[in-house]
């Protein structure tokens, strides 16, 4: 499987998390998102229309939503991530993985326009953000009195993965996360699943590693 | 109260290679300034007020200044040297102020905890002994023989290396390091942060690198250094307090803080104030 991918990406990143929880491996294509633009250029234009990445490639298939490789990847080598199939759990699955889009729309557009200096209207984008993280909080903590640490169900599904990304680096935007109690404590459990990897922005929790172990004479 | 001696400075202002004839409007230490390539393909530099800017295009950038400087660009001789790979990063804006980006640039005790397993790991914390000076006939902060344990130093390194460094700051807002290259060893890999101060509490940071390297693809290239500089920047935008302090009393060095504490101090004895809190003002 082939990922054209960029480092920075919180959509890319959602693919390469995903692959790395299920234990697949990915031939990453770095593509020179940020100054060359390279996702707008023929190569990848006539491999995905739409101009953005990531484009994910497997034989003859070609996906270039993020949703979709998800639950690819899923399906191939974890499908406990796809949820239980109850009727409930499927629906709210499908409703986070919809929801994620508003968070790529308006935490991603500030975070494009304060890091990368896009074109937008930044006090619209974070307003609108802002909006994302109190529905997502208020989900996140109706979750909660179910019993369930997850947001769609008490394991994680591909809803969690396609919405944290974004959400973890919401301060790049400009939009601090201080206020959401449970998307902090979902963040972290999130960041606490095995084999879980950062990415720039999103650190790994230091606190679950073991303890350094020093040879004398070793440093 | 005497004018920052920061005006007549060399700033990094965009990158040559992205130029046109429509331009790109951007800041300057608070005035607005609008860059662009002129009839003859040459850049050009204007003020919000109409000036038109002094401007010199060296290391893939456009530089220019608010006031007049009075001497050239800094020299970094490796940029023309054959063989290497120059890599224009790409800007990143960052909330916080110029001064502290290039300080960041200069720490090395924070690779094991923030560049965890590229620049550094646990348990290799140890910054060892190494040398500051400022150097009087360059007017130029150096720090040298700095020595560091790192899993990945570089997109050429394919294990962990104990790599040497180099540490120069010849402008206010930019600082050059020299590190061990993998591939070439007698060379020094050359990396480069080029700092745009837009305003005292927030900058555009514009890396650059000079490299031995023939095999990693030039993408592979920027996303290495994106990556690096994406992780300082989240730590950069929390500092407290956002301007960074040039008398003693607000923060404690340590001996591995050794480069900063030059840093500092050059930037107090040229009046380089832009971006710093003074006590006593």
């Amino acid at each position: 499987m082939k990922l054209y991918d960029y480092v920075l990406s919180p959509s890319c990143y959602k693919v390469r998390l995903m692959a790395a929880l299920t234990r697949v491996k990915l031939e990453i294509r770095a593509v020179d998102f940020h100054p060359g633009a390279e996702h707008r250029g023929p190569e990848l234009m006539a491999l995905n229309p739409a101009g953005s990445i990531p484009i994910l490639e497997d034989g003859d298939l070609i996906l270039s939503e993020s949703a979709a490789m998800l639950t690819y990847l899923a399906a191939n080598a974890g499908p406990e991530w796809l949820g239980s199939g109850a009727p409930e759990e499927t629906a709210r699955i499908q409703q986070w993985l919809s929801f994620a889009h508003r968070l790529t729309a308006s935490l991603g557009g500030a975070r494009l326009h304060e890091m990368l200096l896009r074109p937008g209207d930044i006090g619209a984008l974070q307003a609108q953000g802002i909006a994302a993280l109190r529905e997502l909080e208020a989900g996140l903590v109706e979750q909660g009195l179910r019993g369930m640490r997850f947001i769609a169900s008490d394991q994680p599904t591909i809803a969690d993965i396609a919405c944290f990304p974004y959400v973890a680096l919401a301060p790049d935007g400009g939009i601090p996360l201080a206020p959401y109690p449970a998307i902090r404590l979902w963040s972290r459990a999130i960041r606490g699943l095995d084999n879980f990897i950062e990415m720039p922005g999103i650190p790994r929790l230091h606190e679950l590693k073991p303890e350094p172990h020093v040879e004398p004479g070793e440093v | 109260m005497m004018q920052d001696a920061m005006v007549d400075e060399w700033y990094p202002v965009g990158l040559f290679s992205q130029l046109d004839v429509n331009g790109r409007k951007t800041a300057l230490m608070g005035e607005p300034i609008e860059v662009a390539l002129d009839a003859e393909d040459r850049a050009e530099v204007t003020c919000g007020d109409g000036r038109t800017l002094p401007v010199c295009v060296r290391y893939g950038h456009v530089w220019s200044s608010l006031g007049k400087p009075q001497k050239d660009l800094f020299a970094i001789p490796e940029a023309d040297q054959p063989g290497r790979r120059l890599v224009d990063v790409g800007v990143i804006r960052v909330r916080c102020s110029p001064l502290r980006a290039v300080e960041n640039f200069l720490d090395i005790a924070h690779f094991p905890f923030v560049h965890t397993d590229i620049l550094g790991a646990e348990p290799h914390t140890e910054v060892q002994d190494y040398k500051v000076e400022i150097r009087q006939d360059e007017d130029e902060v150096w720090a040298t023989q700095v020595k560091f344990y790192q899993p990945q130093a570089a997109k050429s390194a394919s294990g962990g290396i104990t790599t040497e460094y180099m540490y120069r700051v010849p402008a206010p807002t930019c600082c050059v390091l020299y590190k061990t290259c993998p591939p070439r060893p007698g060379e020094w890999d050359v990396i480069a942060l080029f700092v745009q101060p837009l305003a005292e509490d927030l900058c555009d940071v514009w890396p650059w690198m000079a490299l031995f390297d023939d095999v990693t693809p030039m993408t592979d290239l920027i996303h290495f250094q994106q990556t690096i500089f994406l992780q300082d920047r989240s730590i950069l935008e929390n500092q407290i307090p956002r301007l960074l302090p040039l008398d003693p009393g607000m923060e404690i060095p340590t001996r591995a803080d050794l480069t900063s504490v030059a840093y500092r101090r050059w930037l107090k004895r040229h009046n380089y104030t832009y971006g710093a809190q003074l006590v006593a003002q």
